[in-house]
């Protein structure tokens, strides 16, 4: 369980490297946001929700699975969207509304 | 290091779920100041940084607090405090309110009323649960929080706290916090035992990685009673995962199914722990794997828990897209987790008294840290929180001498002498893999599927203190790997008690949370009591007591010194 953060899009602004409960994310001498310790990731995806520019995409390691696939959320207002970029090109979208309670 | 000095009324250790309530709940029944300090940040830090699906510990219509304290005690074979049960459940449905009223969005049906999951749960969307906690703790006047900075240990003298020590994760600095009375609320223990894929997914385990039961170590260092670290918590998840499967279970009403397809959750019985030793069982007798039995569930039904798998475990739904095997089509494949020591689900954690005090004069626990207690969840967690922050006011109420921090130098360089360069021949790393190992091996670990005996246990606690003795050589380059080695060291020294207490409880209570193969069978003649430790001039002392009374009794600590 990690995350890949894309140096192109990032902007710097150490949302990420602020939010994160294990302070893994780190800026670099450019300012911009790496993961310095991939390994001891939770997958929590709080950065991800963070991001403002949906720079940063999580993915499962290959020893629980893990398939080439990616996710990230692109947030407005309430309403999240789970982006998931499948290695096979598929592009999976979920919807998620906070102002609606889970049903189970 | 620089130090940086701070004095404060009231010093809660941790911004988790029970730390942001307390500093709430002193802020709305006192003037008194209150320093936060938080290893992370409070918006997302804790156990519910991805979110949580459903409030598993409240009073539904028709039940009472006493039904609840019923179901925990029933549940850990009857240990357990029911003092500590009843008060949290108590106030369950009070600490819900101010959830909604923080925002939280909780389901309600068509006549207004909470949607009740079977007995005890109601349904929520708990994605931002934190943030909504972490913003009106941003908004208190008195309180102060200090990101970034992990405790360390505190400073106590004559069986009382005065404060305590920690290093700024990042800024390289050393914070001494002088404080009237201290509420620890830094959660449990993971990463103790070698985790279910114990890889590049090494973190990806149920419990969160980052707490590293620091609270009960420096406990254990300053000599607090502790009660039942035997009883370990071992979580049922979702394979790989390793995400929560009572939504399955209990909001799809999934059955557990072995290989073969035979229902067999029945066979072994419902309690928490009986159903983990099930799914061992079934594994190791050949019917394995062992899964929740999704197939045939409508298409809306899993469009549902596809969203809410996003709302406290966003890897499982990757999982079921990433991999094609939907829950409709593809029963879900379960494991157990690595064990875990938290008070949250189990009994162990600090020994406390009805107030939620420690033996340490002034210092005073809630949550995941303090024992006797299980079953707390994300509201009892709460309820705890209030329950020692009124406490902790009421203390304050009292002519105590504030003391001074005499520990100081002596803490600080323990911290500088890490930082010296030198060689040191292992890592911090290799030395946590090693206690893993041993855990996993010789104290009932996945491995072993959790059973161990007293031979496994002697060689577990040898091997662990020659750990602790290679820890004190390990060094550091910056102040993050600093906190690293103190993480090290903190669960090295809560292997040590476990291993006493699993060695201390000769009958097996538990099967899978403490499954003793030299006492295979539940005694209750002898071993209907807690097992308590005091680390006494660097030894554990053992302390059997007696199972406190319930019936709206008060328990008070009559015998500090045990």
């Amino acid at each position: 369980m990690s995350i890949a953060i894309d140096r192109d899009k990032c902007i710097g602004c150490g949302r990420c490297h602020d939010i994160c409960p294990g302070t893994l994310i780190k800026l670099d001498s450019e300012n911009r946001a790496y993961i310095k310790y991939p390994r001891d990731c939770w997958g929590c995806t709080s950065c991800l929700k963070e991001c403002p520019v949906y720079a940063i995409r999580f993915y499962l390691g290959a020893d629980i699975g893990g398939a080439g696939s990616l996710v990230h959320i692109e947030k407005q207002g309430d309403i999240l969207s789970w982006v998931v970029d499948r290695a096979d090109g598929a592009q999976i979208t979920i919807e998620v509304d906070r102002r609606k309670s889970n049903n189970y | 290091m620089e130090i940086r000095r701070f004095e404060t009324d009231i010093l809660i250790i941790g911004g988790g779920t029970a730390g942001c309530y307390a500093a709430m709940t002193i802020a709305e029944n006192s003037d008194r100041s209150v320093i936060i300090c938080e290893k992370a940040n409070i918006k997302r830090s804790g156990c519910l940084a991805a979110g949580v699906n459903a409030l598993n510990a409240y009073i539904t219509e028709g039940k009472t607090p006493q039904d609840y304290v019923d179901y925990c005690k029933r549940d850990a074979a009857g240990i357990v405090r029911e003092d500590l049960l009843l008060t949290m459940s108590e106030r369950l449905n009070k600490v819900t309110a101010r959830l909604e009223e923080l925002g939280l969005v909780i389901l309600k049906d068509k006549n207004g009323k909470y949607a009740a999951r079977g007995d005890r749960n109601i349904k929520i969307n708990g994605e931002n649960i934190k943030p909504l906690l972490a913003a009106a703790v941003e908004k208190l006047g008195n309180v102060k929080v200090l990101e970034r900075v992990n405790i360390i240990d505190y400073d106590t003298s004559g069986g009382r706290i005065n404060g305590a020590y920690g290093i700024g994760v990042e800024d390289g600095c050393f914070y001494a916090v002088k404080a009237g009375a201290v509420i620890v609320c830094t959660g449990g223990a993971a990463g103790l035992y070698k985790p279910n894929n114990p890889g590049f997914s090494r973190h990806k385990m149920w419990y969160p990685p980052f707490n590293t039961g620091a609270g009960y170590a420096m406990g254990i260092r300053h000599g607090a009673e502790m009660t039942t670290f035997e009883m370990r918590f071992i979580a049922l998840r979702c394979k790989d995962t390793i995400a929560p499967t009572g939504t399955l279970a209990q909001g799809a009403g999934a059955r557990q199914i072995n290989s073969l397809g035979e229902v067999y959750e029945q066979k072994y019985g419902l309690t928490t722990s009986e159903r983990v030793y099930g799914t061992v069982t079934e594994n190791q007798e050949g019917r394995g794997p062992c899964y929740l039995r999704t197939e045939g569930i409508t298409q809306e039904q899993e469009e549902l828990l596809l969203k809410a798998y996003l709302n406290m475990a966003p890897s499982q739904t990757l999982k079921w897209i990433e991999s094609g095997m939907m829950p409709s089509v593809s029963n879900v494949e379960i494991e157990g987790t690595e064990p875990y020591i938290v008070g949250g689900h189990t009994a162990s954690g600090y020994w406390v008294d009805t107030h939620r005090a420690t033996t340490i004069q002034g210092l005073y626990a809630a949550g995941d840290v303090a024992g006797g207690a299980p079953q707390k969840y994300v509201t009892g967690a709460l309820a705890e929180g209030e329950i020692a922050a009124l406490s902790a006011v009421e203390y304050l109420k009292g002519e105590h001498l504030r003391g001074e921090l005499e520990g100081l130098e002596k803490v600080y360089e323990e911290a500088e002498r890490f930082l010296l360069p030198k060689e040191s021949l292992y890592t911090t790393e290799q030395l946590e893999e090693a206690m893993q190992t041993v855990m996993d091996s010789y104290a009932g670990g996945i491995k072993t599927n959790y059973r161990f005996n007293e031979k496994q246990l002697d060689i577990a606690e040898r091997k662990i203190r020659q750990l602790y003795e290679l820890s004190e050589e390990l060094t550091a380059s910056d102040s993050q790997e600093l906190m690293y080695i103190y993480e090290l060291r903190e669960r090295l020294t809560v292997c040590r008690s476990v291993i006493a207490h699993l060695r201390a409880r000769k009958e097996t209570r538990w099967h899978s949370f403490g499954e003793n193969l030299d006492h295979p069978e539940r005694d209750d003649k002898n071993w209907y009591k807690y097992v308590d430790s005091k680390l006494e001039d660097g030894e554990i002392r053992i302390i059997y007591r007696d199972i406190v009374p319930g019936g709206g009794k008060v328990y008070e600590h009559s015998d500090r010194q045990g």
